[in-house]
């Protein structure tokens, strides 16, 4: 052998053996246990922390919310889905506090028109829909589905509402035109709510003696507009337009 | 991490189409197509010298040990901007701790290493093993140190000693070829078998990076041999220009057709990807494909060297033409990696959309850490160059204050 | 005499570089062995107690996104809009045949009304799909992966880890998906794990325990019977990119030719 070669080769087997002995010094004594990889990084996966603790976790303490629940149309939701990861709070015992959520958005988040979705999950259109309101005045979240009985008129009486609310009659109840019954929400059209008949109902605040605030316009009635009666040329759900 | 998010907010801007909401990072930046670039070089170059040793090409000699040189200084820079792009570089033993065997990235770390320490580090050595002896002989206090070093002291300059250099030579050369062809094709099997990405994913895409690391090896010894040659005061070989010239204009058709042949296939077979590839090569790829790959880079070159070839130009306008054919050239098969690096990630997986990337000035991913790392290799160069000179011009110890500065400009 | 001890010192030579080459080669494969072919992968699952996948009812998907958000609390994953180990996409199908598809800010915060909606052009369907990694069978990006940073569980999960992994983002190239990315925090490639720390606690990922509509199922495929046996009897089962054979293992039921 060459002299030249003795000498190369010394170099080559130095570097190769320090190369060998280096590498096996420093492989994770784990790899290769189960495969290419470091078993190692299982256990380190499995140990990372829980955020979301599970229905179970929440139904221990909140069982009267879970049995209502139970039985409604959200049973399938999981708790976390509107208040957040509760580990925190279970861990607690309550002490770090979850969302209670009862914004009009959290609801629309699932429940807006969008066509995407699939036919048949309730959903509504939030311009027509009781705009402004939040849903859980109606709706209860633990228990949904459509509201037995409405909270009060605009439930349903969608478009008067919203006319009325930007009206000079805004501050007026709707009970103060109309008499209703109590049984008027669960059955509306058996026992119907009142409407006013003769001129004499305006003229309560719009008759020339009448008791008020002198902003109220007032005219006489027996004479003001003929034969006609006051909603022939006045709506009263928006007196001062067409 | 703030500077990454505003990158990304801009860059979703100008995503057209949809894109899955991952994509919008675009992973691999202006540092992986310097690598293959670079590694292209190495490759190249070294079947050039090779050229000399193994199939007997006289005339090209003048170029050998500036081949070999030129192989070297790029290929230590080679896995430099690998490393940079990392995103734990200190992590990187680890491809040779436990180098997963599917995968083509791992071997990355054995290819290289065998290419430096068994081809290039050793053909370097033993052509050079006799001069080094000399210069060592000439030489005084450290430098004789140092290349007694170099030479790992070996002191044996018989004649049976030479002619086994000399052998030595030759047979690291035939194993050099595949090695270089290994080395490269490899890094384009790293793009060739992604089979997610229809635009990287080709037989071809191996062989097209092999051809077109030759053509590009070629042109840069040869600007590299013009201008040392010119700075040292020399004149210049024209049967070697020539002959250069002659082995760009071939492999320069042999990679145009390979790579049309490759463009063509996919045309032609019209797969579930062709209507976003094609969007994506008249719209975000227009000028770097086919303005500036196949126009500037391949075509007009090719035109020029054809047209030397065909008629008598005198010798200095044909060093003209040569050179600046040489440099289109480096343009084209810069460009020809930008357009399959970055070209591979402009179109989503969904093949429904298209996005943008977005090259930072500074930053370890910037524009001038690129510029940097296609600077460095021509440092390396000159220094190696000094240590090692390439020409049987007096020894080291007299080109003192002969020799000019290399400035390292030519990098395309 | 001379030239015969030259060729003899040449086959020498190259013996001795023959040898020196596969010693070291031999070497450094030794402690893996070739125990398991190069080319084939290997099937976990078979010994391991569990074996996972998940199933997913495309028609059940209302697009709320409450998955994307679930996933990002309970992974740590960056908050902003490029990285999602899970995200919901929604497709539009016209009636000229033009699909469209979006996914803003990964479905995160819901989906706003479709545009179409208000323009009128003529819509035949329209739908939502979650997506996240497939845990591939046969997963390209452990493939690719240079290192062993990124492996498949015993319970056939594809897991990354973070402590091993060099950032190269190979398997972010590999991934025909678009289901991993370099998480900003830590530089390494990050990516669904099915919640693997949930599950060795008996919970459930978190996408499928906070999926409102039970869009999502997920089930230990060792077990006899499971909500997925459940999909797979009663539902057209798909996968995405089967062509690539990558072998998912996340199911969709009833899913349109459309998706990719």
């Amino acid at each position: 052998m060459p002299d030249q070669v003795k000498r190369l080769s010394v170099i080559f087997i130095l570097v190769i053996s320090a190369l060998v002995i280096v590498r096996y010094l420093l492989i994770p004594p784990t790899f290769g246990k189960l495969g290419h990889y470091r078993a190692r990084a299982l256990e380190d996966a499995k140990a990372l922390p829980v955020k979301y603790a599970g229905r179970e976790a929440c139904l221990e303490c909140h069982d009267d919310v879970g049995d209502a629940l139970g039985k409604s149309y959200h049973r399938g939701l999981s708790c976390e889905v509107c208040h957040g990861p509760g580990a925190k709070h279970v861990k607690s015992e309550g002490d770090v506090e979850l969302v209670v959520p009862g914004k009009r958005k959290d609801c629309l988040r699932c429940h807006q028109f969008l066509s995407s979705r699939p036919t048949g999950f309730p959903q509504v259109d939030p311009l027509q829909h009781n705009p402004v309101k939040p849903c859980i005045t109606c709706h209860d979240p633990h228990e949904p589905g459509p509201p037995r009985a409405p909270a009060d008129c605009s439930g349903c009486h969608t478009t008067i509402a919203k006319i009325k609310g930007v009206s000079r009659h805004v501050s007026l109840k709707c009970e103060t035109c109309h008499t209703t019954k109590a049984q008027h929400k669960l059955d509306p059209r058996k026992f119907r709510a009142s409407i006013p008949a003769e001129r004499e109902f305006c003229g309560k605040c719009h008759a020339k003696k009448a008791k008020g605030s002198s902003d109220i316009p007032q005219v006489d009635i027996r004479l003001h507009g003929g034969r006609y009666l006051c909603w022939e040329c006045h709506n009263p759900h928006n007196p001062q337009g067409e | 991490m703030e500077q990454l998010i505003h990158q990304l907010y801009s860059a979703l801007q100008n995503v057209t189409g949809f894109i899955y909401p991952n994509e919008i990072e675009l992973q691999w930046s202006i540092l992986i197509v310097i690598y293959p670039y670079i590694t292209g070089l190495v490759a190249g170059a070294f079947i050039l010298a090779s050229l000399v040793k193994v199939f007997n090409v006289k005339e090209v000699s003048p170029t050998y040990r500036l081949s070999l040189l030129t192989a070297l200084a790029f290929l230590i820079v080679a896995p430099l901007p690998l490393l940079a792009h990392l995103g734990h570089m200190e992590r990187s033993y680890e491809i040779f701790l436990t180098p997963h065997l599917k995968s083509a990235m791992a071997v990355f770390g054995f290819v290289y290493l065998w290419y430096l320490m068994v081809v290039l580090l050793l053909e370097i050595w033993f052509d050079y093993r006799k001069d080094m002896i000399e210069w060592g002989n000439q030489s005084r206090g450290l430098k004789k140190l140092f290349y007694r070093f170099l030479v790992l002291f070996s002191k044996d300059t018989s004649s049976e000693a030479l002619a086994f250099d000399k052998k030595a030579v030759r047979v690291i050369t035939i194993i050099g070829i595949p090695s270089a062809f290994l080395l490269h094709g490899y890094v384009g099997f790293i793009f060739g078998s992604v089979k997610a990405n229809p635009w990287w994913s080709s037989v071809l895409m191996p062989v097209v990076f092999l051809f077109s690391a030759i053509v590009s090896g070629i042109a840069l010894v040869l600007l590299l041999y013009m201008i040392a040659t010119m700075l040292r005061g020399e004149k210049l070989d024209m049967r070697c220009l020539d002959r250069l010239a002659d082995f760009l204009f071939y492999s320069i058709i042999v990679d145009f057709s390979l790579e049309m042949l490759d463009f063509i296939h996919r045309l032609y077979q019209s797969e579930e990807s062709i209507k976003i590839i094609s969007q994506m090569v008249s719209s975000r790829l227009f000028v770097s494909l086919i303005v500036i790959q196949i126009l500037i880079g391949t075509l007009v070159p090719l035109g020029t060297l054809f047209f030397i070839k065909i008629t008598s130009l005198n010798e200095e306008l044909r060093r003209l033409l040569y050179f600046l054919s040489a440099i289109l050239v480096q343009i084209g098969i810069f460009s020809t990696r930008w357009n399959v690096v970055i070209g591979g990630q402009l179109f989503s997986k969904s093949f429904r959309g298209l996005t943008v990337y977005k090259m930072e000035l500074l930053g370890v991913e910037g524009l001038l850490v690129g510029i940097a790392f296609l600077v460095l290799p021509f440092i390396i160069l000159y220094v190696l160059m000094r240590i090692l000179p390439p020409w049987s011009s007096p020894g080291p110890g007299a080109d003192e204050n002969s020799s000019k500065q290399l400035q390292p400009q030519t990098q395309p | 005499m001379k030239k015969e001890k030259n060729t003899i010192k040449r086959r020498e030579f190259l013996r001795k570089l023959a040898e020196g080459a596969s010693a070291a080669g031999l070497l450094w494969l030794l402690p893996e062995g070739i125990a398991y072919g190069v080319f084939v992968s290997e099937h976990a699952g078979e010994n391991a107690e569990h074996y996972y996948g998940m199933g997913i009812y495309v028609d059940r998907c209302i697009g709320c996104g409450k998955c994307v958000n679930a996933c990002k609390n309970e992974n740590n994953v960056p908050r902003e809009p490029f990285f999602f180990r899970t995200w919901v996409e929604r497709y539009v199908i016209f009636e000229d045949g033009e699909v469209k598809v979006d996914s803003p800010a990964g479905g995160a915060e819901g989906f706003p009304p479709l545009d179409s909606e208000k323009t009128n052009k003529p819509v035949i369907k329209s739908f939502f799909v979650p997506k996240l990694c497939n845990h591939c069978d046969n997963p390209p990006c452990v493939q690719v992966c240079p290192v062993g940073a990124t492996f498949k569980s015993p319970e056939g999960v594809v897991l990354v880890d973070a402590d091993y992994c060099i950032g190269c983002r190979y398997c972010i190239q590999a991934c025909p998906y678009g289901a991993r990315y370099l998480n900003p925090q830590t530089k390494t490639a990050d990516k669904c794990t099915f919640c693997y720390h949930r599950l060795a606690r008996g919970f459930l990922p978190a996408c499928v325990e906070i999926c409102p509509t039970r869009a999502r199922v997920f089930a230990d495929l060792k077990k006899r019977s499971n909500p997925l046996q459940r999909l797979m009897r009663l539902a057209e089962v798909h996968t995405l990119k089967p062509d690539l054979n990558t072998e998912p293992k996340v199911y969709y039921a009833n899913l349109d030719g459309e998706v990719r």
